[in-house]
């Protein structure tokens, strides 16, 4: 017989109204409390909350962030993690509520006030001049003397990269820097102007597993030298492996902190997402497979004369899921677009698509248009979902038309059709919006991306390719995502995957082709490959076997 | 402190605005000319010691106070309307053209040199027009594709392109200015065909016809204020093509790609449309309407070509078409508001012998007050305590 009231049973942990959470403290640690109570946290934020305009993104949030650890904060997008953290380094000014620094409290309004109190932020977006060597930019803004001692500043960084492992060329410019080393040369600026408290958001959305690896033993260097370190991401195995402390939040408020060793992935996924979510990815058997697209031997130059492709061969098939994975900027972009009939591909290449009923008709040379209308019904869903998906200042219905507006012979548009499929998507899918009406800029990142994706799919297409299907979305829409990609896979449609997640990628595609600067590393049965594998052909050419020699 | 936001949001193709009530907004509108004109009566009275309101009452005697006057207001303002409406495509494309003036000005010479050089010919009146509208249209076309040709070619600044056409329409201008001036030694071309009247737009029903009719009845009266005025026909060009363009920007496929490659060449070329077509086509129908303005101005209302025929309004269309967000029929009423400014100005200059200036005082505030009330509407202004300790 169930208790009253429908409590869980043990071992269960539903997270309505505070069940189940008796190993998550609402205030400090558990070791705090009972260890060192009266230890002075570095930073306490007590009851924030800032709202724009009519959306509240912090509800009465406090936090404790304490020297000497690693805390995650964990949080689906739009769950205020980033605005937060904005108010610590002067960004944005809380509308109410308290911060203070080792015990004092503070009024923190501008980055320059952040600094003084030794709190620097590294942002997603990197802040850097990129005609400027890495020396330059460190001291940039930090108009203390009026001659510059550029000298000074190059034994200071030598200095701080010895203490904690960093690797930095102060005479490097930064438009030569890999993405990396600009995020390397970003925590260096911090910790040259003597930040004790580093807020680093989603700082392993850029990087390759080794790479990640790397920024985690620079992070334990600093924790060992006491310093606070706040890192903001969903990745829910980074939080396994490098944080001390979780705290998590939901949709703008503070659902909990909890030490990392007490919690698991499941756990924190329920407390991000508010209800219990299960984390696998299916990936059905593909059947009646068939032969949709042949690559073979495409190369791309782009027009500064940069080899973007070199040699690329493969085919996709309908009925499976063929994932691409790389470092960014490794080929994905023009990979698709020259699919898509958007970029010239070098003579010698070659692209043959093969339709359901076996005719073959190649694709390069023509436009977007030509290949409409050689009846390929290809979908595309870009990385740059604004820029190019979609128009943000249409509506939703009008950016239905993207795809359509040309059928029919009238000189006017057709209005109805591109309504009834517009209020589909947002019906099918819970797209969140005022209405049809709405343009799509006003909506979130997410509910854009089901937008487009809705879009792209609802020409029922024979092949689809995605670039970033997932980023900056939230589980729940993340799954939704990889649902229709697998409904697409289980139609016939062949479906290219260009992803970032290794983890996502090997859990969804059947194969995944590996592309390093523009050629093809490799192509790996996503079933029997390891993560470690994959990155490793990212950044070395060829199999791992031949790599690890 | 005070917050800031927007609150409107007009989706670009239909051009609806989303997030307010309209009424609200027109409401604001009608605040702030209502306001403006509070304003700037204290300002008359404290400069002239004028009665404000009789200074009013003189503008709008001046605009509307005969039928004559007021058809002069709507010819100009049909001229005005129609070059914005020539800049909406344009524009709605993201794409700066400030060559308007010159486009008028060569749709104006190219109906000129018609009727110069047609006038004697023996084709019939109608088609005569139609023949010097159909010039003007292809100058005006001439003279908005070339920039664009060279945008969609090698991606050239277009508002540098089209402002310096304005500058070789001018100087096309002063070179045939000697070459047809009438009487010699004037450097002016003078009246064209003012014997004949041939290649001058005539009202549908003569002078003579309505002379014919029964003086009294009230039909006869309204037949001469209405078809029975030249300026007649060039307003109803300019309603047809105001209505036109409506249905062209915001309901068909070519108005659809407009909208797309004024937000995103990446989005139009990813939904297979050909930019530089469309880019190309565009101007050539914004120029060609430009250059039909042309022969409004010198067909219907001046029957002579100089610099000034366009006389500014190809850069007032500019302010037109943005106010109104490229809606065609909100265009009507901002050209309305301005060319009544405008005669209105002109007429308390003249009745009180006051210097130009102060009309352009008056025109000034009510612009202000106007362009002002546009912030108001696009954005919310919230006061709000700061609070907690920190502050």
């Amino acid at each position: 017989m169930l208790p009253a009231g429908g409590f869980a049973p043990p071992g269960i942990c539903t997270l309505k109204e505070g069940m189940g959470l008796e190993n998550i403290s609402k205030v400090a640690p558990p070791e705090e409390t009972a260890a060192a109570a009266e230890r002075v946290p570095a930073v306490r934020m007590e009851g924030i909350t800032k709202t724009f305009g009519p959306v509240t993104a912090n509800d009465n949030v406090s936090l404790d962030i304490y020297n000497g650890e690693i805390l995650s904060l964990l949080g689906e997008n739009g769950s205020g993690k980033t605005t937060l953290m904005n108010m610590l380094s002067g960004i944005y000014y809380p509308d109410a509520g308290t911060i203070s620094v080792n015990g004092k409290p503070v009024s923190i309004r501008s980055p320059k006030d952040a600094f003084d109190l030794h709190i620097g932020m590294i942002h997603q977006h990197f802040k850097l001049v990129n005609v400027l060597t890495a020396a330059e930019n460190i001291i940039l803004g930090l108009n203390e003397k009026f001659r510059l001692d550029l000298k000074g500043v190059r034994r200071s960084v030598a200095e701080i990269c010895e203490r904690y492992g960093f690797e930095i060329d102060p005479d490097k410019k930064v438009y030569d820097m890999s993405v990396s080393e600009k995020q390397t040369l970003e925590i260096v600026k911090v910790l040259y102007r003597g930040a004790d408290i580093l807020i680093l958001d989603e700082p392993t959305a850029v990087l390759t597993p080794q790479e990640t690896q790397r920024l985690f033993g620079v992070m334990r260097n600093m924790k060992a030298d006491g310093k606070s370190i706040v890192i903001i991401t969903h990745k829910l195995h980074e939080v396994m492996a490098i944080s001390d402390r979780v705290a998590v939040l939901r949709k703008g408020a503070f659902v909990g902190s909890i030490a990392t060793k007490d919690t698991d992935p499941q756990q924190l996924t329920d407390m991000m997402v508010g209800h219990a979510v299960t984390l696998n990815i299916d990936r059905p058997e593909p059947v009646n497979i068939r032969k949709c697209l042949e690559v073979e031997n495409l190369s791309v130059v782009d027009i500064e004369g940069v080899t973007k492709l070199d040699s690329v061969s493969f085919t996709a098939y309908g009925g499976e899921i063929l994932g691409v994975a790389g470092v960014s900027g490794s080929g994905q972009k023009e990979l698709l677009e020259v699919i898509a009939g958007l970029q010239p591909a070098r003579p010698g290449s070659s692209v043959i698509y093969t339709d359901m009923e076996g005719r073959t008709s190649s694709l390069l040379g023509k436009t977007p248009m030509e290949i409409k209308k050689l009846g390929v019904h290809l979908a595309f869903v870009p990385e740059d979902r604004l820029g190019m998906g979609l128009v943000g200042d249409l509506d939703i219905a009008d950016n239905m038309l993207i795809r359509t507006y040309t059928d029919g012979s009238s000189m006017f548009v057709d209005m109805k059709k591109p309504r009834r499929l517009a209020e589909e998507i947002v019906h099918d899918f819970e797209v969140v919006t005022p209405g049809i009406t709405t343009p799509v800029r006003k909506l979130s990142g997410g509910n854009v991306q089901k937008v487009l994706v809705g879009r792209e799919i609802s020409g029922k297409p024979s092949l689809l390719m995605s670039a970033y299907a997932v980023r900056g979305l939230d589980i729940n829409t993340s799954y939704t995502i990889y649902r229709l990609m697998n409904e697409q896979k289980q139609r016939g449609a062949a479906v290219i995957y260009v992803g970032e997640d290794l983890d996502v990628l090997l859990e969804l595609c059947d194969r995944i082709l590996v592309l390093c600067a523009g050629k093809v590393s490799g192509i790996v049965d996503g079933r029997n490959t390891t993560k470690e594998q994959v990155g490793l052909m990212m950044t070395h050419l060829g199999l791992p076997e031949e790599a690890a020699e | 402190m005070i917050h800031i936001s927007k609150r409107v949001d007009f989706t670009l193709f239909k051009g609806k605005a989303a997030g307010l009530n309209r009424y609200v907004g027109w409401g604001v509108r009608l605040i702030a000319v209502l306001l403006s004109l509070v304003v700037s009566g204290l300002i008359i009275f404290a400069i002239t010691r004028l009665n404000p309101l009789k200074v009013y009452g003189v503008m709008a005697n001046g605009v509307f106070g005969t039928p004559r006057r007021t058809w002069a207001w709507l010819r100009d303002l049909a001229l005005l309307l129609c070059i914005s409406v020539g800049l909406a495509p344009a524009f709605k494309m993201r794409f700066w053209n400030i060559g308007a003036e010159g486009q008028v000005l060569v749709g104006g010479l190219a109906t000129a040199a018609c009727m110069i050089f047609l006038g004697g010919s023996s084709i019939p009146s109608v088609p005569l027009l139609i023949l010097m509208a159909f010039a003007a249209m292809a100058a005006g076309a001439a003279w908005g594709v070339v920039p664009a040709v060279f945008k969609a070619r090698w991606n050239t600044n277009e508002t540098l392109f089209t402002l310096m056409m304005n500058y070789i329409a001018i100087q096309l201008t002063l070179f045939f200015i000697p070459k047809w001036e009438h009487p010699k030694g004037s450097n002016t071309v003078g009246l064209i065909n003012a014997v004949t009247n041939r290649g001058w737009i005539t009202p549908i029903v003569s002078a003579d016809a309505i002379s014919k009719m029964d003086q009294n009845a009230w039909t006869t009266q309204l037949i001469r204020n209405t078809v029975g005025q030249s300026y007649f026909i060039n307003v109803l060009i300019v309603a047809a093509i105001t209505v036109g363009m409506y249905f062209y920007l915001c309901r068909s496929k070519h108005g659809y790609e407009i909208a797309v490659v004024g937000q995103s060449e990446n989005t139009a070329r990813y939904a297979a449309m050909n930019v530089k077509k469309v880019i190309i086509r565009s101007m050539t129908l914004s120029g060609a309407i430009c250059g039909l303005g042309g022969f409004l101005a010198v067909a219907g209302a001046d029957h002579t070509i100089s610099t000034a025929t366009a006389g500014g309004r190809g850069f007032v269309a500019i302010i037109v078409a943005w106010l109104a967000r490229f809606n065609t029929f909100v265009m009507v009423l901002i050209s309305a508001m301005l060319v009544f400014l405008e005669k209105g100005a002109i007429a308390i200059a003249s009745e009180f012998s006051l210097s130009n200036d102060v009309s352009n005082i008056i025109t000034g505030i009510i612009l202000l007050f106007i362009l002002g009330s546009e912030f108001f509407i696009n954005y919310e202004i919230k006061f709000s305590k700061r609070s907690g300790k920190g502050a």
